[in-house]
């Protein structure tokens, strides 16, 4: 059923403004012991206690580059190879049923040796990253230039053109705006396999403060830096689909 | 008589291998003289558009000879000019740009490209669209680029596979009324598959109808009226007549043959 716009928006703020509230009542009257939950307003100081002394910046700092990098590295990788198996049938059947096969793999299960293999520091995490992303990212692109229309490739051919420019000039930038919400997507689940390598081994970011305050039962710290966490998704993923709107507006497609 | 502009002789075609084989194409004939308009039609599944895809090169075919000005075809070319029936304007290029793409791949320099383009934009009466993006444009208009871009290069010939299928009744007689205008001011020998009958009486020098099981040519009609041809024309008896004809052939050539 289709709603106003602004009804919309009355609803989703309402949702949280009614869990904020529910947060701050349980809190407040005592209903849950604050080394389990702590109110709303501790949370806020301890994040501003943080940000204050200069840990937090540091923090996200850490967390930042290695996520850019690590995504950087899988993204730079998945586009070539997501493309040449999406478009020639003798690579897909090469790399296809492989990466398939390595997507099942769970990427906790990879931590322990990639921490044999890379240490713990950062190229530890760009390798956690890279696993958990790019295999995905792969598979994802495959099909976005799957999804280029025949009759453009079949235009490309009665205009006599070579493979090689009708992959340049009309596969690949028909298939750019799917590749761009791939990418987007896949930022999204970066977030979790960062987080994931900063917990089991760090000495810095997100991950790490969130694992060294359990240790001192910190749980203002960890609920402040999960909300964080989820506040940086949402934030990437808005600006990956603002961007998206102003590369691809004269197509249409960014609805 | 002069040689034909396409021929097409003892073509057959199949899908598939060994048990699950099926015959598409049996067996066909056909020439088009120089500046002919010739349609096909005939039930879904007679072939009428893979045997057109075979003209363009985009298909391969097991038997048989096809040639253009008694050239052999073998692959896709720039002597034959398509027009699909779903829309392939390339979204990102503006209807400017997807005519001068197609007039880049067959080798004119920048400033052709753009005369070019221009040119071919008014003959299909959209200079004011220039320089609007596909998803801006009607399904009617983005037709009407796509066959500019089709002419654009000068082809040899033109082949179109139910380009107005897609289109509401209204902006298909308009677009039918265009092609008849264009093709009879600049004439051009144009393979034509519809599926409907009044815009193949219409817009034909000649209606090529084929059956089913398997593919093949069954009936041929020439269309002896005059041009130009107007819209007023489908009101005439001898138009009328002729569609009833078609359409009684397109009936029979649906039924499969008995098997002996």
């Amino acid at each position: 059923m289709p709603i106003a716009r602004s009804r919309f928006l009355t609803i989703a703020v309402a949702v949280f403004v009614g869990l904020g509230l529910a947060w701050w009542a349980a809190t407040g009257l005592g209903l849950v012991k604050a080394i389990f939950l702590p109110s709303p307003g501790s949370v806020a100081m301890q994040i501003a206690k943080l940000a204050a002394d200069g840990t937090l910046w540091l923090d996200l700092k850490a967390s930042m580059y290695r996520i850019s990098i690590g995504f950087l590295i899988a993204s730079a990788l998945s586009i070539p190879i997501g493309v040449l198996i999406g478009s020639f049938r003798s690579w897909e059947a090469a790399i296809e049923p492989l990466v398939d096969f390595i997507r099942y793999m769970p990427v906790v299960a990879f931590v322990p040796l990639s921490i044999l293999w890379a240490g713990t520091g950062d190229s530890q995490k760009f390798l956690i990253i890279f696993i958990g992303t790019f295999f995905q990212q792969v598979l994802m692109i495959m099909d976005n230039v799957k999804r280029v229309p025949a009759d453009f490739i079949g235009l490309g051919r009665t205009l006599g053109l070579p493979d090689r420019k009708i992959l340049t000039r009309i596969v690949v930038p028909s298939a750019l705006p799917g590749i761009w919400d791939t990418l987007r997507i896949s930022l999204g689940w970066a977030w979790t396999w960062l987080v994931l390598a900063e917990l089991v081994a760090a000495t810095s970011g997100l991950g790490y403060r969130i694992t060294v305050s359990q240790r001192y039962f910190q749980t203002n710290t960890i609920i402040g830096y999960i909300l964080l966490l989820g506040l940086l998704g949402l934030i990437t993923d808005q600006v990956m689909k603002a961007l998206e709107k102003v590369l691809f507006k004269q197509e249409g497609r960014s609805q | 008589m002069s040689p034909p502009k396409l021929r097409i002789a003892g073509l057959h075609k199949s899908f598939g291998t060994g048990e699950r084989r099926t015959e598409v194409l049996r067996d066909i004939n056909l020439d088009l003289a120089d500046n002919e308009f010739v349609s096909l039609v005939g039930t879904s599944g007679c072939g009428k558009s893979t045997l057109l895809s075979i003209v363009a090169g985009l298909q391969d075919f097991d038997a048989g000879d096809l040639s253009i000005d008694g050239a052999p075809i073998l692959q896709p070319g720039l002597d034959r000019g398509v027009v699909f029936q779903s829309y392939t304007l390339l979204p990102w290029l503006t209807a400017r740009q997807n005519i001068e793409f197609a007039l880049k791949a067959a080798g004119y320099d920048r400033a052709a490209c753009r005369r070019i383009a221009l040119e071919h934009l008014e003959l299909v009466k959209l200079s004011g669209s220039a320089d609007r993006y596909p998803a801006e444009l009607s399904g009617g208009m983005k037709q009407r680029v796509a066959i500019a871009r089709a002419l654009s290069y000068r082809p040899k010939m033109l082949l179109m596979d139910e380009p107005f299928g897609a289109l509401d009744a209204l902006t298909r007689h308009q677009m039918q009324e265009l092609l008849t205008q264009i093709w009879e001011e600049h004439r051009l020998t144009v393979l034509f598959v519809t599926h409907d009958v009044e815009e193949a009486v219409y817009l034909s020098d000649r209606i090529v109808v084929m059956g089913i099981g398997p593919g093949r040519i069954t009936q041929t009609f020439n269309v002896d009226i005059e041009r130009p041809r107007r819209e007023e024309v489908m009101e005439s008896p001898a138009f009328m007549d002729l569609q009833r004809g078609v359409h009684k052939a397109i009936r029979e050539g649906s039924k499969r043959p008995e098997m002996a």
